[in-house]
């Protein structure tokens, strides 16, 4: 194998307006999109801005659409296109861009502000958490997210219509608050904040149609929907509609009283 | 969940001033469009099928087999079935197929299933049609109001179904006898009712209302380990939720084909023992 030229458009312009450019680049053996970028920078077009940091899928900087995908660019390779296809490289179009390929993702430090954080438990100070590995399974599998935004981009409620930002959190801060809530320590039953009630009523849980986009685009292939959007909706589902739970509250209520 | 159409350029989403100014709703080069259109024709496919057999009212019996889209059967007018699945709960006064009242529950079981759910949202109502492609709807709020908040009553359809699956255990139980009703033959009839129940019983299981009941909505798995132990064996069913989804759906179908194979005479079940 050896190097090739290779034909992309790349997106170029700020919030009053851009284009799609087109460029050759060469390509070599075992190059990402992002080290095509780069020497893009380096020889045709030293002011393209570009947000990038680790080049190793974990620092969640390099978030793109790449042919329209939503991808990290870092761990996109350049192997997995046809030689001959022209390979479009676009910003985030779930978020205002700012200029080229960077976007302004303050949506989701808004979204982040807005989940209550964790609430320690009484009577253990730091160092002194306990706990069984099977009952944090669940929130370590959400902490493994990098904060890339590629799910937020993705997720249909928000990138295709613009209104709903204000009501819905997105399927990451969702996430968030099913890793808080199966949380074995997290105390915030009983300091009055229930979670659930909170994903539904103020993060706007009921907006996902559990189209499963955000699980398709994580990079760290967590199972957003299956293991954290969807317990959520069963948790409001215990809440409010089972008729068995409902049921049994009845029952227990009338025997306390 | 969204109303109206109208063109791109017309509405905002993508095409939002703040964002980058692109005109095309989508960039995708790949064949997005193939998963919904078999997703759509798959689903259309059985929706035509099972139409016709569940309003058809004849061919659903040739013993010892039941045909599942009418099991239990229970209007007055339903074959009579030697020990079968009959319970003449509705009476004489219901006059079209039987199979009606008792399709509503694995079908409500179906439609509010959270697999079913996005491979509809997206093969029929676009919603999205696939990820990071526009939809063409103007305003979206998905399952939060009525209608769709509807789907919440997942959990009651879960209920049902297992009381449906357990009729079809017991239907084919019954398999096991010839068309004489005696016990203790099998016939290929009775292999695909196992395979039917098989799978009726794993999709059903895999369900993710199950997965919470079982084991989902604990805090701390550690104290009630016999439901972490439920709560994997459903969780590693439903990692296959959608084979599973379309599995007992091609196998119902075929199953109830069979009987009305048998039932109008096209062949003799062929008898194992």
């Amino acid at each position: 194998m050896s190097g090739y030229e290779a034909r992309f458009k790349v997106w170029r312009g700020d919030a009053g307006g851009g284009g799609l450019e087109d460029f050759t680049v060469e390509v070599n053996d075992g190059e990402v999109v992002l080290d095509i970028v780069h020497r893009l920078q380096a020889t045709q077009a030293p002011d393209l801005a570009v947000r990038w940091n680790c080049k190793a899928g974990k620092c969640g900087s390099c978030s793109a659409e790449i042919n329209g995908r939503p991808r990290l660019m870092c761990m996109t390779r350049m192997s997995v296109f046809d030689r001959a296809e022209t390979i479009t490289i676009t910003p985030l179009r779930a978020f205002p861009v700012i200029r080229d390929l960077v976007t302004d993702v303050g949506f989701n430090y808004d979204k982040a502000r807005e989940v209550p954080a964790f609430v320690p438990p009484d009577g253990l100070g730091p160092g002194e958490y306990r706990m069984f590995q099977e009952d944090v399974n669940r929130s370590q599998e959400f902490r493994k997210c990098i904060e890339c935004f590629l799910c937020q981009d993705t997720c249909h409620v928000v990138r295709d219509h613009e209104e709903n930002k204000r009501a819905f959190a997105g399927p990451r801060f969702l996430m968030r608050v099913a890793e808080l809530d199966m949380h074995p320590l997290d105390a915030a039953a009983g300091a009055g904040l229930d979670r659930g009630r909170a994903a539904q009523d103020e993060h706007g849980l009921g907006y996902c149609n559990i189209t499963k986009c955000c699980t398709e685009v994580c990079p760290e292939g967590i199972k957003i929907t299956d293991n954290a959007l969807i317990p959520l909706k069963e948790r409001a589902v215990d809440r409010k509609y089972d008729p068995l739970v409902w049921l049994g509250s009845k029952i227990r209520r009338r025997s306390g009283a | 969940m969204a109303t109206g159409t109208e063109s791109p350029r017309q509405r905002g989403g993508v095409h939002t001033g703040t964002r980058a100014a692109i005109t095309a709703p989508h960039l995708r080069t790949d064949r997005w469009w193939l998963a919904p259109a078999c997703t759509a024709a798959g689903l259309l496919a059985f929706v035509v099928y099972s139409t016709w057999r569940a309003f058809a009212n004849a061919d659903y019996y040739a013993a010892p087999y039941v045909s599942p889209f009418y099991s239990p059967c229970l209007a007055e007018n339903c074959h009579a079935m030697r020990a079968g699945p009959n319970a003449d709960l509705f009476g004489g006064w219901w006059g079209i197929s039987p199979a009606i009242i008792i399709l509503v529950f694995p079908l409500g079981f179906r439609l509010t299933c959270y697999y079913y759910r996005k491979a509809y949202y997206r093969a029929f109502w676009a919603s999205p049609p696939a990820c990071a492609v526009a939809e063409p709807h103007r305003s979206y709020t998905g399952e939060s109001r009525f209608p769709l908040i509807l789907q919440n009553v997942h959990r009651y359809f879960f209920y049902a179904a297992l009381l449906v699956a357990g009729v079809l255990t017991y239907d084919t139980v019954l398999a096991f006898r010839d068309q004489h009703y005696r016990w203790g033959h099998m016939g290929l009839g009775t292999l695909v009712f196992l395979a039917n129940i098989v799978l009726i019983w794993a999709y059903t299981l895999s369900c993710h209302s199950c997965r919470h009941i079982v084991g989902g909505k604990l805090k701390h798995f550690s104290k009630h380990p016999l439901r972490y132990r439920a709560w994997q064996f459903v969780g590693a069913l439903n990692a296959r939720h959608m084979q599973l989804a379309w599995a007992s759906l091609l196998s119902v179908a075929l199953a109830d084909l069979y009987v009305y194979l048998v039932a109008s005479g096209v062949f003799d079940d062929p008898r194992f023992f």
